[in-house]
């Protein structure tokens, strides 16, 4: 089975570290994802980028509304993800468009990812 | 990072929310400031035990406000105070803050507390000093540093700027539309100058300066995140970012200044310059450009290029010329020359500056740069004559030394191709 394990924390806090803070905490993960590199255990690990990098867009209603920042309600759960390579937000959007219109209904939170480490391979 | 250091990162996280809430509570910036400084203490103690409460914020306003109300009377009434343990023993404290505080009141608070350092009747540098103790909660220590004065000169700077804002009414009601809009352009140009005075530096203070650009940066994400759709704060944020990302290679081991064109390019900060090209993503979607998005846009140029021969000059060319129609000034026009002698040749470049003379002749970097044209062109007795000017202009000692290489340059031709 595989698993996504999604991160969350207080991002004032996080954007709050130093750069020394922030590159401590990124070696002692980098210890536990070499680890599981080894065991073949780990698939594509994203660090996004702060939420005011966020853009939303709203599928809920004709036609879809494209509103900067996060998605912030909390009625609606976290379903499921994509992961697009797109020269920018412009092409990004026409995507999520798109797949809105395959499935109308709640909302796409388009954020950049800010570091991307894609493992070897994952035994699935 | 130490075990309790986590509790300054969460502090200083909730400074910026605290402090102005607090601030709107008290009316007054010293009893806010006092009371949040006894709530961060409270909260070593505390939180060392108990662990973070679910929202520091809350946390931290509800402990500060007793306790400014405690220290309130115990110098007004000399009543003895309720035991400690009352007091920092709240495990769920926030809950009972919930009532007052709603996403807009922290955000006009925020936008007040920012606006308040940057009152027109202080100047710059009372500004920049006032946000970055009050906002930031910088130590009087560590921003003398930056300015490189003494901490008794510092403490006397801040001390003034606080009397002029006290003295100045701030209206503590919520702002109207307009009223807002001139305050986030207020606060923007404000944190613009927190990240250039600790930007524009040299050898000696870059170290005791670079703080200042990490405020600044933290500062317009802050602002960034209370106006998440305006497009000229996206703009400010991604410029800033941009600048900074270049810092780990502006100076050499030594701490000399390496030149843009000298810089080692896998030395600048991947991440940054990911959030600065994002965020201009999205402030340019707005067709609302403005000269934060379009100097952001410049730095993007530079962020982008593999290398200082790939930089596209001719695009930097056109929009320093929307800038120039932005905001006129000479020394706009002075930079848009820089790109157009790579974009044009050095003759286009010195007839663009040429008519500059009079406006900037006691500017280092015009006659540096003038220099440079004359030097391409193989002018070299007038490249000279116009770096001696430079640098018996020139402000720092990197400047002059900057200078001091071209002169070099000049005399061993053929050791270097003209750039």
């Amino acid at each position: 089975m595989q698993y996504a394990i999604l991160c969350y924390h207080d991002e004032k806090v996080t954007c709050a570290w130093s750069k020394e803070e922030d590159d401590a905490v990124m070696a002692k993960l980098g210890v536990v994802m070499e680890k599981l590199t080894k065991q073949g255990k780990l698939g594509p690990v994203a660090r996004l980028l702060p939420t005011t990098a966020a853009t939303t867009l709203r599928k809920d209603r004709e036609p879809p509304l494209v509103v900067d920042g996060p998605f912030a309600e909390t009625k609606e759960q976290l379903l499921g993800f994509y992961i697009v390579d797109c020269k920018n937000l412009d092409e990004a959007l026409e995507i999520t468009r798109e797949l809105g219109a395959a499935n109308p209904g709640g909302a796409y939170e388009i954020r950049p990812v800010g570091v991307f480490f894609d493992a070897p391979k994952v035994a699935s | 990072m130490s075990d309790t250091s986590w509790i300054g990162s969460v502090i200083a996280a909730a400074r910026p929310q605290a402090v102005a809430a607090l601030l709107r509570y008290f009316r007054n910036l010293d009893t806010a400031e006092e009371a949040f400084q006894e709530a961060s203490l409270r909260a070593l103690k505390a939180w060392q035990k108990n662990g973070p409460p679910r929202d520091a914020a809350a946390w931290l306003i509800m402990v500060a406000r007793n306790a400014g109300i405690d220290s309130v009377r115990k110098t007004s009434k000399q009543d003895p105070l309720p035991p400690e343990d009352l007091i920092s023993d709240l495990s769920d404290v926030e809950t009972a803050t919930v009532e007052q505080l709603d996403a807009a009141d922290y955000r006009d608070d925020i936008l007040r507390l920012l606006f308040i350092c940057c009152h027109p009747e202080l100047p710059a540098t009372q500004q920049i000093a006032l946000a970055l103790r009050i906002v930031s909660g910088l130590s009087v220590k560590q921003i003398a540093r930056a300015f490189l004065v003494t901490e008794v000169a510092m403490e006397q700077r801040i001390t003034r700027a606080k009397g002029r804002v006290a003295s100045a009414h701030v209206p503590f009601e919520s702002p109207s539309a307009a009223d807002r809009a001139e305050r986030v352009a207020a606060v923007a140009a404000m944190i613009y100058l927190v990240f250039n005075e600790g930007y524009t530096t040299n050898v000696a203070d870059h170290g005791a300066k670079a703080p200042l650009c990490e405020e600044a940066i933290r500062l317009a994400r802050l602002l960034l995140g209370l106006y998440p759709t305006e497009p000229e704060i996206m703009g400010l944020t991604a410029l800033l970012l941009l600048q900074h990302a270049r810092a780990a290679a502006r100076f050499d081991a030594d701490g000399s200044v390496v030149l843009l064109e000298d810089q080692d390019r896998t030395r600048w900060n991947a991440k940054q310059i990911a959030e600065g090209l994002a965020l201009i993503d999205k402030a340019v979607r707005h067709r609302r450009p403005g000269p934060y998005q379009v100097q952001a846009a410049i730095a993007a140029i530079h962020a982008r290029a593999k290398a200082f021969r790939e930089t596209d000059w001719s695009e930097i060319d056109l929009l320093y010329g929307t800038l120039e129609r932005m905001q006129p000034s000479p020394v706009v026009s002075l930079n848009r020359a820089v790109a157009v002698a790579k974009a044009r040749g050095p003759a286009a470049a010195l007839d663009m500056i040429e008519p500059l003379a009079a406006k900037l002749g006691s500017y280092f970097y015009f006659h540096g740069a003038r220099g440079a044209f004359l030097q391409e062109l193989g002018r070299k007795d007038e490249a000279r004559v116009a770096f001696d000017r430079a640098i018996a202009l020139a402000n720092t000692p990197a400047e002059a030394a900057h200078i001091r290489m071209q002169i070099d340059r000049l005399q061993t031709p053929g050791a270097r191709e003209a750039s």
